[in-house]
């Protein structure tokens, strides 16, 4: 994973719960641009745990003098957001992994609907920046509990193309409304909740949308479970994964090598073969199609768990 | 008359799977000649097809006289157009797809050519190729562009042809357009000027 050593050079509370950091190179090195909807991994030695979260980047894509994140904290979270927010201040150096986009938008559409739930308006600040710069027709719609929260209304620019959807002031999102009249040629993009995705996908499905015109993402953090035991068949040890833990984070605790880039379930780079499996795979992530999760035979150690006897895995 | 089972060929090559109800979908339908048929056996799969549909048809070609446009306007579409030719329904058909919002389907049906330009046309007005149902009915004449030239020749029917634009001996490939909604032609005689293989009807 290429990385670079950056500066954190703001640190500024949008909301009570969510936090702007703004990495700058040491040196005033311009930093390699991106496109909107590209996140980066952001590494925190946190005592004897290395910590590595994905967050979008919100600064502007076409701007190399810093990288810019919003972090939500999240109390019952597994920890990296609250380090983000406690511990980092403005002169720390972070190790930050190269821009990836695994949500890009699709520039062979003719209008671009973007709906955003909570934090999950952090991919659209850059790709509003993008879609402003190429004026591509789009629009714009962000849900959020209260005005409070909305870290977004500090982070968007005042354009007509922009909707806020406040749950507190009884102006909910009508996914219906949405998706019904909108040209040929449109893509919708949704980042939040799984909810909001999933309702998306049916209002889609029912209103007769293909699923190619249909994206979205969803920032997931690995989910806790029960401890499980996994044999490496290349070395034949056997590694413990812990309640809070990853196996993927329980590989490189054991020093096994393992290439990753997103973390959360998506971009495929993890993905494992299962050389056997007595138990069930308990998969977590958006990679594997449903027959290959059904197969047992593939595990994304970035998310997915496992339940059961045995699982052997050709690491 | 049944849909048409293409020999196996190179990717490039088009195969069209069939008309499939949606349900009560808006749709845009265009059929052409026999294609006639496979739109009246998808209604009769789900007459509900009907209800929000938009159906073009051009009679031309069709075997099967005027009692087929009688039997489609019957099924109760929820507006029909009748037309001599393709080229004179694209305006309409044209300005359809415009009107036309995201989840709307669109069936095609009848001769290669006729699916390949109104599948280009609708291509390039946004619609998703996922949106389109495509089902191969009547004859296999192909349109073709000389690569040469860039002229496209309707109706080639046998293989290797004299392009209707720059005269050259074309040799028709497997190898299509989705954007231009043609095939390729390629000068079969290039290395020997004037010595032309004996043209064969082309097949499926």
């Amino acid at each position: 994973m290429t990385s670079l050593m950056l500066r954190v050079a703001e640190a500024e509370s949008l909301t009570p719960l969510v936090k702007r950091f703004r990495f700058e190179h040491p040196r005033g090195e311009s930093l390699p641009l991106f496109s909107g909807g590209a996140h980066v991994v952001v590494e925190m030695p946190d005592g004897d745990v290395l910590r590595r979260n994905a967050y979008s980047l919100i600064s502007d894509p076409q701007d190399g003098s810093g990288y810019e994140i919003a972090v939500r904290r999240e109390d019952g979270g597994r920890g990296g957001s609250r380090f983000m927010h406690a511990r980092v201040r403005p002169g720390d150096l972070l190790r930050i992994s190269l821009p990836l986009n695994l949500f890009a938008l699709d520039l062979r559409a003719r209008k671009h609907v973007l709906i955003a739930g909570g934090i999950g308006i952090t991919p659209f600040v850059a790709q509003v920046r993008q879609l402003l710069r190429m004026q591509l027709p789009f629009e714009l719609h962000y849900g959020a509990r209260s005005r409070d929260e909305a870290a977004g209304l500090r982070l968007l620019p005042d354009v007509p193309h922009i909707h806020f959807h406040i749950s507190d002031e009884s102006n909910r999102m009508d996914l219906g409304a949405f998706l019904s009249a909108q040209p040929l040629g449109t893509h919708v993009y949704t980042c939040g909740p799984e909810g909001l995705i999933n309702a998306v996908a049916q209002t889609g499905a029912r209103l007769g949308w293909p699923k190619t015109a249909l994206h979205s993402e969803v920032f997931q953090a690995p989910p806790p479970g029960r401890p499980f035991e996994v044999v490496l068949a290349r070395s034949g040890r056997t590694i413990e994964v812990g309640a809070h833990q990853s196996l993927l984070e329980a590989l490189e605790a054991a020093e096994v090598e393992i290439d990753w880039s997103c973390r959360g379930g998506a971009c495929g780079r993890c993905e494992t073969r299962v050389v056997s499996c007595h138990g069930r795979i308990e998969h977590h992530d958006h990679w594997l199609s449903e027959d290959e999760q059904s197969a047992q035979t593939r595990i994304m150690p970035c998310v997915s768990r496992f339940r059961g006897e045995s699982l052997i895995i050709d690491r | 008359m049944r849909a048409t089972e293409f020999s196996p060929s190179i990717p490039s090559r088009p195969v069209y799977g069939g008309l499939h109800p949606h349900g009560a979908l808006p749709s845009l339908m265009l059929a052409e000649g026999a294609g006639g048929e496979a739109l009246a056996d998808l209604a009769q799969a789900d007459p509900s097809v009907m209800r929000h549909a938009h159906l073009f048809y051009v009679p031309a070609g069709a075997a099967t006289g005027p009692d087929l446009a009688v039997r489609l306007r019957a099924l109760g579409p929820a507006s029909y157009v009748e037309g001599p030719s393709y080229a004179a329904l694209r305006p309409r058909f044209a300005r359809a797809l415009a009107d036309a919002h995201m989840g709307t389907r669109l069936y095609l049906a009848g001769s290669e050519g006729l699916i390949g330009q109104a599948m280009a046309e609708a291509l390039a007005a946004g619609l998703p190729l996922e949106a389109i149902d495509a089902e191969h009915r009547g004859g296999f004449a192909r349109r073709v562009q000389c690569v040469h030239c860039k002229g496209i020749t309707e109706n080639v029917a046998t293989d290797p042809f004299t392009c209707s634009h720059c005269g050259l001996n074309l040799f028709v490939r497997d190898h299509y357009s989705r954007r231009i909604g043609a095939f390729q032609g390629v000068c079969v005689d290039a290395e020997t000027p004037g010595i032309v293989p004996e043209p064969q009807e082309i097949k499926p």
